[in-house]
């Protein structure tokens, strides 16, 4: 569960998929980054991540951690977007037997926890079938 | 095959949280987690401790139990984020640590008569057995299945039931596999004794291979 603080600065990113390219050699580090990772530069200019991409792995949660117990089974998977950035997300809106690698899928602004009746709602992206 | 093996090793250990044989089908029926793995390929949590003494090696001869030598250690990281990785498939932290560790030793993997590693789940130690070295990547399984990390196999991998059978005390965890190298090396392990062992390798890590750090071991 994130607090809400946390959950305040990741704003940018969770709900505007805000990335960092590197002014250099190109690299697109999502969350942002300080440093490029493949040529050290330190100037990132903003850019929004692609929306779509392709499924690399994938399971499905029976046992959930912490928070999202109730949820519980659901589907996680790191997909490659189109602009090469790779993400982590819960795959939504698929029945389990339709998972597969090389699944097309689209990052959709999603709800994705709640902090009991009066906490923060958080929302964020989840991936769906394209 | 990996949790049939350490299992085995762990019922020949009295320290261990769970000393019990158990079979490939129980496995293979066992509740899911995260698919593919099922409760059986996950190392429990597990209280307990772990606990070592440290000298200056010219002083080791002066104490009533034979010492052990730390012939090498390494340390290495990759991004904690899996999606980061360029190489899902693949332990890139364990694969440096393990090489800085051995070069100072001045010893290659094939010299290491045993080996505990961090099996938090089956795919690691599989997983880790490739960043070693002791098999091509992708060979793991298929080398697990063929006893090539049995008790009595070419290169024993988690004699003491590892993480898996011994039990997961997350903070203690990587000081226990220290405690088994040296119960090997002063051939005090009992029933899970790896035969004739003088040299071995521990390798432990967090944050999904995020940090990896190894250890090479000698008697003395
Ligand atoms: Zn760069």
């Amino acid at each position: 569960m994130p607090t809400p603080s946390k959950h305040w600065r990741e704003i940018p990113q969770r709900y505007r998929l805000e990335a960092g390219k590197c002014t250099r050699c190109g690299y697109v580090a999502f969350p942002p980054r300080l440093v490029c990772p493949e040529c050290g530069n330190r100037e990132f200019a903003p850019v929004k991540l692609a929306e779509t991409g392709t499924l690399l792995t994938y399971t499905v949660v029976r046992v959930a951690p912490g928070g999202f117990e109730d949820e519980a089974p659901y589907a996680v998977g790191i997909a490659e977007l189109a602009d090469g950035v790779k993400l982590t997300a819960q795959v939504a809106d698929c029945a389990f037997a339709d998972l597969k690698v090389g699944l097309k899928v689209r990052l959709e602004f999603r709800k994705l926890s709640e902090d009991g009746a009066a906490g923060v709602i958080a929302y964020g992206y989840k991936f769906v079938p394209a | 095959m990996v949790a049939v093996k350490n299992h085995d090793n762990g019922s020949k250990n009295p320290l261990a949280q769970f000393p019990v044989k158990i079979s490939v089908e129980a496995v293979l029926n066992s509740v899911l987690v995260a698919d593919p793995l099922r409760i059986l390929d996950c190392s429990p949590i597990t209280d307990g401790a772990a606990a070592v003494i440290l000298c200056p090696a010219e002083m080791a001869g002066k104490f009533k139990t034979p010492g052990v030598r730390i012939a090498g250690t390494g340390q290495a990281t990759d991004t904690i984020a899996l999606s980061s990785r360029k190489d899902l498939c693949w332990l890139e932290s364990t694969r440096v640590a393990a090489k800085k560790a051995l070069a100072m030793a001045g010893r290659k993997v094939e010299d290491m008569h045993f080996f505990e590693v961090h099996d938090c789940f089956t795919i690691a130690e599989i997983m880790v057995m490739e960043a070693l070295g002791l098999v091509p990547k992708g060979a793991g399984g298929k080398a697990v299945a063929e006893g090539l990390t049995r008790l009595d196999g070419k290169f024993p991998v988690n004699p003491s039931g590892g993480l898996k059978a011994k039990g997961h005390p997350v903070g203690a965890t990587g000081v226990a596999q220290a405690v088994e190298a040296v119960k090997q090396l002063r051939g005090e392990a009992g029933p899970r004794q790896v035969k004739g062992a003088r040299r071995g390798l521990t390798q432990n890590m967090g944050g999904t291979g995020g940090s990896s750090v190894v250890h090479v071991f000698e008697a003395m």
